[in-house]
């Protein structure tokens, strides 16, 4: 990374936190399994975002008090077995999967996101890419209409992210795939440049539908293959950054109304930010959780 | 000490896209009349004598193989021999 630099990126580096009218006290635990090796790069990203992330090492059981949670790139384990299949039983899962059934946002990137669905905690898989070749690229990427918390552009947005994966062809069943759907579970689509999607010809990997990100029916807990944090800093674009940002957004407007309903309440302020308080714009799709995630 | 051999196998209808390549090198070679060509994983495992084949279903279940898109099959290996 670039810390300590006079070069452009730096000085946007300033300029964000001048254009963000509060620096945010939101801090990011960011996993480290054996075998990461974006974890760098997402703790870069959000510091550099005006955020608080510190590493949460696999072993340990203890989250550390954080807002939101990243589950980074890389390859866990070795990859061995199956993508995410060995640093799903890590001592750390256990705590992670508590977090997000607590409705807290967790984000899972690339082995992340692997991780997630071989833990149960979002549905499907992901699969050697189609022609069996690891992919390094830019991709542009549809935002559908979805109960996403880590995301708030307008549906029909594009974004343009980087992948960098042998194993993202995203799979599941037909039925799956149809609930999916109707919940609002799929945040983001691989996209021609025009915008368009073709169903399954837009994703360079094979994945069903072009899916390129998805959530659980809550929607606090995102999968993409993409890469985000790789560019959230200015330096090769900003895409990456509305997902951090936007969870944030979430984070603070919720915690407004969790501190402002305390004090009606009980006189006093409660800071936290967990989740299903009134003010949350997803409540009522929590309610509607199912355990098939 | 229990011998078990655990073959995982990708369900049908999920594409297998090592298979494919290979089959089509196959066919490239002139091997004619080829159908499918699938490729799985082989496990051998050696336990204790207590370990019961219900627990080793429970690791092909729980580790081993995703059911999402897996499908294993177990035999318990008696005796010196390769095969069951």
């Amino acid at each position: 990374m670039t810390d300590g630099s006079t070069q452009v990126g730096n000085m946007r580096n300033g300029n964000t936190h001048v254009s963000n009218t509060h620096v945010s006290s939101t801090h990011f635990g960011v996993l480290s399994f054996p075998g990461s090796n974006c974890d760098q790069d997402v703790v870069h990203a959000l510091e550099h975002l005006g955020y608080q992330a510190s590493y949460v090492w696999h072993n340990q059981t203890d989250l550390g008090g954080c807002d939101a949670l990243v589950l980074p790139g890389g390859f866990s384990y070795g990859d061995y077995l199956r993508c995410g299949a060995i640093a799903r039983f890590s001592p750390v899962m256990e705590s992670v999967k508590a977090f997000a059934a607590a409705g807290h946002p967790v984000i899972g990137i690339c082995n992340g996101f692997q991780i997630l669905t071989e833990a149960g905690l979002l549905p499907g898989v992901l699969l050697q890419n189609r022609d069996l070749k690891f992919i390094c690229q830019s991709v542009h990427l549809r935002v559908e209409a979805s109960v996403c918390q880590w995301i708030d552009l307008e549906p029909g947005s594009m974004i343009e992210l980087p992948i960098a994966h042998g194993e993202g062809n995203y799979y599941c069943d037909e039925l799956t795939l149809g609930r999916m759907e109707a919940k609002g579970q799929i945040v983001l689509r691989y996209c021609r440049p025009d915008g368009l999607v073709s169903m399954g010809s837009a994703a360079p990997n094979g994945s069903l539908d072009d899916i390129a990100g998805i959530c659980n029916e809550r929607g606090n807990v995102f999968g993409l293959m993409p890469h985000p944090e790789r560019v959230s800093d200015g330096l090769n674009g900003r895409d990456g950054a509305y997902l951090f940002q936007a969870a944030v957004r979430r984070l603070e407007a919720r915690a407004l109304a969790s501190s402002s309903g305390s004090v009606n309440a009980q006189g006093g302020i409660e800071g936290g930010t967990d989740g299903g308080t009134e003010g949350d714009a997803h409540v009522g799709s929590q309610s509607e959780e199912q355990a098939n995630v | 000490m229990k011998r078990y051999q655990i073959h995982i196998t990708g369900k049908q209808g999920i594409f297998d896209p090592a298979g494919a390549a290979s089959k089509n090198a196959l066919l490239t070679l002139g091997y004619e009349g080829l159908e499918d060509l699938r490729i799985g994983k082989f496990i051998e495992l050696s336990c204790a004598d207590d370990v019961s084949p219900a627990q080793v279903e429970e690791m092909c279940a729980k580790l081993l193989a995703n059911p999402v898109i897996e499908d294993f099959r177990i035999e318990e290996i008696v005796g010196n021999t390769e095969v069951a």
